[in-house]
Formats: structure tokens, C-alpha cells, sequence
């Protein structure tokens, strides 16, 4: 990164402001959960005396306990917005004192869980360029702090100083909605993110604590009882004729889409809900959720990549979804900076033009791969099934006539390979690079040749054979590798991004140009 | 693919051979002591593990380091930075210094016994994140660092 051009000022945050302290009791009450075992150790130890009576008076002294060093840690929690830098010390017995630079601060996201958004409290990131992630939390101050330090921020990172009583500053500046979902739109995603993972949980929390379960799930007999004493017979359905069993299958069939369908939408209305996506004089602006509200800011010239993904319904009825590559996450399931989960292209490429990344126009020279690379993969997958096939014949005196199942599976990754081929596209144009992959999960990755950081022409031992080669692009927080091109055509490609690279210095990847 | 390099790549420091012979033939000793256990335990016929292992021995430790060392080469241009390595795995690499966040350079015990070291520059893309040249003469390594830290600078103003 960048090294740290202002010098260490001699100011602690010691006289520095305090968190809200209603931050306490919310910090307290999401904190219960981590309690459930101490809690449970403590039960266990106190039945070893005899004395119930004793038992809630633990629980009171664990729960005292804990909002006794939540206060401790609160009174030793000061932070200080400096004229260079933020200061925060914290630590009840070791003491932290952390100092993040302004240029240094990449983002300033702020924070609505449910019970701190009932308070009006906020917790406030501040994101640099580090790699671990834990760079600073304030959690919790009010909602006008927050967007107060987030003004300030702001503004101090492009130089200006903005009178500190001036909280709405930036705030009602140009900010102008580019795009934003309404509730028709996140429905339909949510029918697109059909899913089961409801089942894993659910399977996965009865596996967890079955313990707590006065029967045992796995018990099939156990379920029959039950069905029995309910007045259900089991006999009864074995025998109700292939009909009704049929109609039971079908019934359980469908619960079984309903459910998924009903997840997704649940899933995606938690997440989507209000999706407004806005642009300031910096950069994008973010805010989504229904019950956990995020507000997420990104200046558009960290976006070192844009990823427009689709699938094959989702492509059939004119839907994509746009992603900003840069070097911060974006959160913990997602790396990439989500502009729009859901959206026309013409939406696509109008958000893509504000963060100066421009849609394909036809004169990107878009290439597919040699069709060798994939041939030479499929051919090496022939000598160890019939190797397989042979085995079985020989040594398990399986028929000959069933072990030509297995070709079945030379034919399924001869379909796979074929897709993956038609797919596949590469190509560059004056300013940027294209790379186009997947037939299920189709990507489209654009990204501006000033951005690479460094270029690898690579070849294995197969690809030399056949004179082709890969090249793979170091772009700051994704990857664009083309493969399979002749390695002649590497290398014209190299030099032409070269040019353009060399003559932009952009080491300094957090700075606007 | 070595015929169509230029043949203006800068090899590595001849010593680079014998380092890398050392620290081979450490590394791969523990697989001759267990063939000589095998041999003591007398197994099989006298010779049937010692001698196989020790001509592999011979021929990873001894040869494979010098074929590596003709497979690499790098360039140090005006303005980037070119590493070639590799036969079998080939990978021709450059980073422009307008995109290095900083620069190490690197000594190891044996490298100091023959004066070596490794320069690694540190970019931001997540492929390639470092790349790594060992078997530079130290007072080489240092001149390059330097070299890119004044190029970095001079884009920088």
C-alpha cells in the first residue's frame, strides 16, 4: 500500500468521545447467546452441591458478570476524530491504541442490526485495505454520529475540512438513485434463488442438538409409533394401491418446491428489501435489508472490475446481475461489490458506465479457445475408464455389456467440456479486457487494462505440446485468466496491455486519479 | 519454449546452482537415511533400496539444479520487471514497478555463505501477489530494489 505520507501527531484519544452507552444493553443482549455455556457449565457445577436454590443466583452473578466487564470495556473505550486520522483506544487491561489514517480508510459502512435500529444506534465500520478484515468498529453510537463520522470521512479524504456541526453535509449532496429494486422485482429474484438449504439447517441443528430431543430423530420405528398413535397406520398407507401412494409422493413432491421457493423469497426479501443503489460525487452508495439494514459505500475508482453474471432462465427472461471487483469485501459470502442482484442489461451496463467501465460494442474482438485444449483434457479421461472397465471384467467378472455403462460417463464430460467451450470467449479491446465463461453460471468479466497489476504467460506440459498457453491477469481483489490461447496470441495480447499499463502509474490503487 | 526467448534475459547468479544443490540435498535426506534403515533391516536383496535411492538422490540433488537454473531468467526493463522460470511448468511473468506496493529482499543462512539473496515484489492483484526472484548477488538485489523504488517514485510525482 501506499506508505503513510502525514506524521504521527502527538494526540491520544484520551480526551475522545465515548459509544452511546444504550450501546451496552444492545452489545449485552446479542452477546446472550455466547453466555448459553457458561451459563450450562455453571448449572452443572452448582447441581454438584445439592442446593437447588443456589442455581438462579449463579445465573444472575454470570449475567452481573458479564455486563460488569461490558461496562469496563466501555468506560476504556474512547475514539477521537483527528485532523490526519482516527484514534481508538481501547482494552481493560491491555491497552490498544490504533490509529487508521483518513487516506487509509477504504470504506465507512454503517450497521442496523434490528435491536440497535429499535435504539437508533448504529455500529460503524471503517474498512482499510489490510487483509484481515478487523480494522475498526464502533459499536454502538447514534444513528447521527454515525453519519456524522461518515461526512466527515468523506470529506476529509478529499481535503476539504467540513465544519464538524455539519452532520447532513454530505449526506444530501448529489445523490442520485441509479438504480433501486422494488418489492415485484425482489419477489421474482427470490423465486430464482429457489432453495433447500433450509433441510442442511434443519438436519444439521437436529444432528447438533439431538441430545436436547426426548426421542431420537434417526428412530424410523419411533416416527411409525407415533403415526400409529395418531391414528395413522402404516399398513394402511403400504396398502392404500400404487394410486394414493402416488398421490402422497406427488403431495410431498410439491411441499417439497413450495418450500424451496418460500426460502428463497424469505432469504431474499431479508437481504434485498429496499435495494437502492445511489451515486454521490464519490462514489456508489448501498443500501439494502429489510430487518439488518446495511448502507455500504463504495468510491468508484477502487472498482478495478465489473462481473455481469447470469444463468440460463435467468438470461432467457432478460435478468443479470452486476458486481464491482475491488479490494475490499464486500461481506462475509460475498468478495465482490454487488451494484445490482437483479437487473435488465441496459440497467447493467448504465451502473457499469458510472464506475467508467463500458459495455462490449461490438469491438472487442471477442475469440473463442482452441478446441484442442478441451479435446486433449476429454481423451485423457479415456485411458483410465477403460482401464477401469478392463479391471472390472477381469477381476470382478462383471459382463462386459455393463461395464460399457462407464462410457456413459465419457460422454457426460464430453457434453460438460463441449458447454464450457461454446461458452468461453476472450477478447480486448482499446481500454479493456473481456472474458466470458460458464454455461450454467454464466460470468462476463470486464475489466480496464490500466488496472492489471501484473501479467503471467503460463504453460504446462500439455498446453506446450499443443502450443497454447494461458495468460493470467493479477487484478487487486479477482482473477482474469484466459485460457487456451495460442501462445503467439499470448503474447501480442501481453504487449498490447503492456503499453497501456506501463504508461499509468497505479500502485497506488486507493487514490482517485 | 526456451528457443524463442529473448536471448536478453539476464541469467541468475551461477551460485544459484550451488545453493540450491544444498538445500535439495538437506531436504531429501531424510529419504535416503530411511532407505538405508530399509537396507540394514535386510529386507530384500542387499543393494535393492539403497542404490535406486541414491542415484535418484544423486540426480535430483545434483542435475535438476542446474537444468533449473538455465530455465531462469529475468529482465529489468525501464519500466517493468520480467521473470522467466520454469520448463515443464512455464511461466513468463512481468510486473510494470507502477504497480509494486513494496519490495522485499530476502537472505537466507546458506544464501549468505554465497553471497545471494531473493528480491520479491509485492503487487495488489490477488494472482501474483508476490512474485519471487532468488538467486540474485545481494549487492544485485539491493541495486534493483533501489532501481524500482526510484522508478515507483519518479511515476509517483
Amino acid at each position: 500500500m501506499n506508505e503513510a505520507i502525514d506524521d504521527p501527531i502527538k494526540v491520544t484519544a484520551a480526551e475522545g468521545e465515548r459509544l452511546h452507552i444504550s450501546g451496552l444493553f444492545v452489545g449485552f443482549v446479542s452477546g446472550l447467546p455466547q453466555l448459553v455455556f457458561p451459563l450450562v457449565a455453571a448449572v452443572f457445577g452448582v447441581r454438584e452441591t445439592k442446593n437447588p436454590a443456589l442455581i438462579p443466583i449463579v445465573i444472575a452473578a454470570v449475567l452481573i458478570l458479564s455486563l460488569f466487564f461490558r461496562w469496563l470495556a466501555w468506560l476504556r473505550f474512547r475514539y477521537h476524530v483527528g485532523d490526519h486520522d482516527i484514534r481508538v483506544e481501547k482494552g481493560i487491561l491491555s491497552r490498544t491504541a490504533r490509529s487508521i489514517p483518513y487516506e487509509r480508510i477504504q470504506d465507512v459502512s454503517i450497521e442496523q442490526k434490528p435491536l440497535a435500529r429499535m435504539m437508533g444506534l448504529g455500529e460503524v465500520k471503517f474498512e482499510t485495505g489490510s487483509g484481515d478484515g478487523d480494522d475498526a468498529k464502533l459499536s454502538f453510537v447514534t444513528l447521527e454520529e454515525a453519519n456524522r463520522l461518515r461526512a466527515l470521512i468523506r470529506s476529509r479524504k478529499a481535503g476539504a475540512v467540513v465544519a464538524q456541526e455539519d452532520p447532513q453535509a454530505a449526506e444530501t449532496e448529489d445523490d442520485e438513485t441509479i438504480f433501486a429494486m422494488d418489492g415485484k422485482r425482489v419477489f421474482i429474484l427470490g423465486l430464482y434463488s429457489f432453495s433447500l438449504v433450509i433441510f442442511a439447517v434443519l438436519g444439521g441443528l437436529a444432528q447438533q442438538f439431538d441430545f436436547l430431543l426426548p426421542f431420537d430423530v434417526w428412530d424410523f420405528k419411533r416416527w411409525v409409533g407415533l403415526a400409529e398413535e395418531s391414528g395413522v397406520s402404516v399398513d394402511k398407507i403400504n396398502g392404500v394401491g400404487m394410486a394414493a401412494q402416488f398421490i402422497l409422493a406427488f403431495g410431498a413432491f410439491t411441499s417439497l418446491i413450495f418450500i424451496g421457493f418460500a426460502t428463497g423469497v424469505a432469504r431474499t426479501l431479508l437481504r434485498e428489501h429496499g435495494f437502492r443503489l445511489t451515486q454521490t460525487s464519490k462514489g456508489f452508495r448501498r443500501r439494502r435489508g429489510l430487518l439488518t439494514l446495511t448502507d455500504v459505500v463504495m468510491p468508484a475508482h477502487r472498482v478495478q472490475a465489473a462481473v455481469v453474471q447470469t444463468g440460463p432462465i435467468r438470461k432467457w427472461r432478460g435478468w443479470h446481475s452486476l458486481k464491482f471487483v475491488s479490494l475490499a469485501q464486500d461481506s462475509k459470502e460475498e468478495s465482490n461489490y454487488v451494484a445490482a442482484p437483479f437487473a435488465t442489461l441496459d440497467e447493467v451496463w448504465r451502473i457499469a458506465q458510472a464506475a467508467k467501465i463500458d459495455a462490449p460494442d461490438g469491438d472487442e474482438r471477442l475469440r473463442r479457445g482452441s478446441a484442442r485444449y478441451w479435446i486433449i483434457q476429454l481423451l485423457l479421461l479415456g485411458p483410465p475408464i477403460l482401464v477401469a472397465m478392463a479391471a472390472l471384467v477381469i477381476f470382478a467378472d462383471a459382463s462386459f455389456i455393463r461395464t460399457t455403462l462407464l462410457l456413459l460417463l465419457l460422454v457426460f464430460a464430453a457434453i460438460m467440456f463441449w458447454l464450457d467451450w461454446r461458452r468461453y470467449r476472450f477478447g480486448l479491446d482499446d481500454q479493456q479486457l473481456y472474458l466470458q465463461r460458464g454455461w450454467w453460471q454464466q460470468q462476463l468479466t470486464i475489466a480496464p487494462q490500466v488496472k492489471v497489476q501484473s501479467i503471467e504467460i503460463a504453460q504446462g506440459p500439455l498446453a506446450r505440446r499443443l502450443g497454447l498457453a494461458s495468460l493470467k491477469f493479477g487484478i487487486a481483489g479477482g482473477t482474469l485468466e484466459m485460457i487456451a490461447l495460442p501462445l503467439t496470441t499470448a503474447r501480442a495480447i501481453r504487449d498490447a496491455v503492456m503499453r497501456k499499463v506501463a504508461t499509468v502509474d497505479y500502485s497506488a490503487i486507493n487514490q482517485s486519479h | 519454449m526456451t528457443d524463442d526467448n529473448p536471448p536478453d534475459l539476464t541469467p541468475l547468479d551461477p551460485a544459484f546452482v550451488t545453493t540450491t544443490r544444498i538445500v535439495t540435498a538437506l531436504g531429501l535426506l531424510p529419504f535416503v537415511i530411511g532407505a538405508g534403515a530399509l537396507e540394514i533391516a535386510k529386507l530384500l536383496p542387499p543393494g535393492s533400496f539403497i542404490v535406486p535411492t541414491l542415484l535418484l538422490y544423486a540426480f535430483i540433488a545434483f542435475t535438476v539444479p542446474a537444468r533449473k537454473y538455465r530455465r531462469w531468467g529475468y529482465d529489468m526493463g525501464v519500466d517493468r520487471l520480467r521473470i522467466v522460470r520454469g520448463y515443464l511448468f512455464y511461466r513468463d511473468t512481468i510486473v510494470p514497478f507502477g504497480r509494486i506496493q513494496h519490495i522485499d529482499v530476502d537472505q537466507g543462512p546458506i544464501d549468505r555463505r554465497y553471497g545471494l539473496a531473493t528480491l520479491t515484489v509485492h503487487t495488489a492483484g490477488n494472482h501474483n501477489s508476490t512474485v519471487a526472484l532468488p538467486g540474485l548477488a545481494h549487492a544485485d538485489a539491493l541495486a534493483m530494489r533501489e532501481a524500482i523504488r526510484a522508478a515507483i517514485r519518479q511515476d509517483a510525482l
